[in-house]
């Protein structure tokens, strides 16, 4: 195993950082994305509700970069606004962009956001057909990710002629055969099952080892977060804020099974736990106040 | 992992084994199709005896026998051709008329919110109004020549489509805007490869309405303001009191009508081979 950390995720003992340190990372001229400030109102019933308040942040170029928090707390939010699906209210967010024609984000959704009307080549070859990529490039990059990902044999096939982490693959390889300067990923795995799920994170790690591009990854599980993350944000419920930031020792490439006996694994499962339980149980009362609420409660 | 791997096959074998059954004993749709066959045969052997025997009035209810033979006659002596290919024409020309326009509205309408305010309650309130008692009105502003009978065609099949596309549109899932923005597709883009693919559904069942009352409206068309067409025939049969005509009349319009649903499904069998299999 080559370890080859660029940002050098300190190995050894578990480093929890306060959340006012994450300026330290700006100095660095590798920074790929810096967020300063950002604020996310809404209005709800003509009340003013906070997503998102003074967030700061700084991802390096490069980094597999998580963010954890209780349901609520505006990590989609953030996401979105990253991904200029949503406007912040104040503050601002930069993704320094390399500038080679290549698009700035590409995003995997929650939940099923294949088009059900297109064949999985058509769904992963769609980034590269809107921007008028020439054929011959659309096919040789878009063969390669169905390759990495199974799904060669199913290229002709309709997404309801899937299983859900088959149709989560083409999300994938969508993203990835689109080529962006920094991926977003809003809790790709969530619907899935949990050998699913273990099955997917190993592939998306390997296909990630590839290019080792910027990710910005949300989830709601700690065991993900450790998993895969280089770094991970844990975020304050309501209004949404950084609250901590846990580095991530492993080296990569990783196994995400092997990874799971180690006795460090448990140690910083542990540690995020610790940060998270009182937003978790903020959230739930907050959640419960307003009774009508449908939405997932944190952790399983 | 051996008894996941053999598992999935028992049912469908079972189900098969079922399905191969008798066809009284077993639903499935070998035994479907027979029914549908048969229930008419049945009805129509009943009547043709009924008729004969006189329990029914054949001045209105003519044997079954006596009808296809009318229909041997006029198809032999070629009188029913001109009127079925009048009416086919008017009904060709008129579906596109009404087809296209729906179709460019009701997508905008569904995409823009100005356009869906400006002409929602233009379309919704317009659409109550029979269409059929727009008939007079029609035929003062178009005369009694073709256009009037097109444009009739046209109105009925234009509000199913529109309000169909509208709301086959809207019910998109926001998600698959923001994925189409977020690989950069353009509006036309969106159009092409959101819009009018999320509505197709919606859009067929709109056109399989439209067509049905387009069909409707020209059988009502011809009847007044016409001297061709399978209306006009019908029409005319009641005047020269010729009843076994006016029932070949309905039943080359229920002929038409069955073709045309045939036609359209196997359109959108073409349209959508993503809903193949369902």
């Amino acid at each position: 195993m080559t370890g080859h950390a660029t940002e050098a995720p300190t190995p050894g003992p578990v480093t929890v950082t306060g959340a006012t340190t994450a300026a330290a990372d700006a100095a660095a001229d590798n920074v790929k994305v810096r967020i300063r400030g950002l604020t996310k109102e809404f209005d709800v019933k003509g009340r003013s509700v906070t997503a998102l308040q003074e967030l700061d942040l700084d991802i390096p170029r490069g980094q597999f970069f998580m963010i954890v928090g209780p349901s609520g707390c505006g990590k989609t939010t953030l996401l979105r606004i990253m991904a200029h699906l949503d406007s912040p209210t104040r503050g601002e967010v930069e993704v320094r962009h390399s500038a080679e024609g290549r698009p700035e984000n590409s995003m995997i959704f929650q939940g099923d956001s294949i088009f059900p009307w297109m064949t999985v080549w058509e769904n992963a070859s769609y980034g590269l057909r809107m921007r008028g990529v020439d054929k011959a490039e659309v096919r040789d990059t878009v063969g390669h990710y169905l390759d990495k990902t199974g799904l060669t044999d199913f290229k002709d096939c309709y997404p309801h002629q899937l299983s859900g982490g088959m149709r989560q693959r083409v999300s994938i390889s969508r993203a990835f055969a689109n080529d962006p300067d920094i991926l977003l990923m809003d809790e790709p795995f969530s619907a899935l099952d949990e050998q699913n799920k273990t099955l997917l994170q190993d592939e998306l790690l390997r296909i990630w080892d590839e290019t080792r591009k910027t990710v910005v990854f949300i989830t709601h599980s700690v065991d993900e977060a450790v998993t895969l993350g280089d770094r991970i944000m844990v975020m304050t419920a309501h209004p949404g804020t950084a609250k901590a930031f846990v580095d991530v020792p492993f080296e990569r490439p990783r196994d995400v099974l092997d990874l799971r006996h180690r006795p460090e694994y448990g140690e910083i499962v542990y540690e995020i736990w610790q940060q998270l339980r009182d937003e978790v149980s903020r959230s739930q009362q907050r959640d419960r106040a307003a009774t009508t609420s449908s939405r997932r409660r944190f952790g399983r | 992992m051996a008894t996941t791997t053999t598992a999935p096959p028992a049912p469908t074998a079972q189900t098969r084994a079922r399905r191969r059954g008798g066809w009284l004993s077993a639903p499935g749709r070998g035994r479907d199709r027979l029914l549908a066959v048969a229930t008419p045969l049945i009805l129509l052997a009943i009547w043709e005896a009924l008729a004969r025997s006189g329990a029914i009035d054949v001045r209105f209810f003519p044997p079954p026998s006596s009808i296809l033979e009318q229909m041997a006659r006029l198809m032999s002596n070629g009188e029913l051709w001109p009127h079925l290919f009048a009416s086919l024409r008017r009904l060709f020309i008129g579906f596109w008329v009404g087809l296209v326009p729906a179709l460019v509205i009701g997508v905008v309408m569904g995409l823009s919110r100005p356009v869906r305010a400006a002409l929602g309650p233009l379309i919704s309130g317009t659409y109550p109004i029979p269409k059929s008692a727009l008939l007079p009105l029609i035929l003062l502003i178009f005369g009694l020549g073709e256009t009037s009978k097109v444009v009739m065609v046209a109105i009925g099949v234009f509000y199913p489509v529109v309000l169909n596309t509208v709301a086959g549109v809207a019910q998109i899932a926001p998600m698959y805007y923001d994925v189409s923005k977020n690989f950069g597709a353009s509006r036309w883009q969106v159009f092409k490869t959101v819009a009018v693919p999320g509505a197709m559904p919606s859009i067929m069942t709109g056109i399989e309405l439209g067509a049905g009352l387009g069909l409707i409206l020209i059988a009502i068309a011809e009847m007044v303001g016409a001297k061709s067409g399978l209306g006009y025939m019908i029409w005319n049969a009641w005047q020269l009191y010729s009843v076994e005509t006016m029932y070949v009349g309905l039943l080359v319009i229920a002929i038409i009508g069955y073709v045309m649903s045939l036609l359209l499904a196997e359109v959108s069998r073409l349209l959508m081979p993503w809903r193949a299999d369902r």
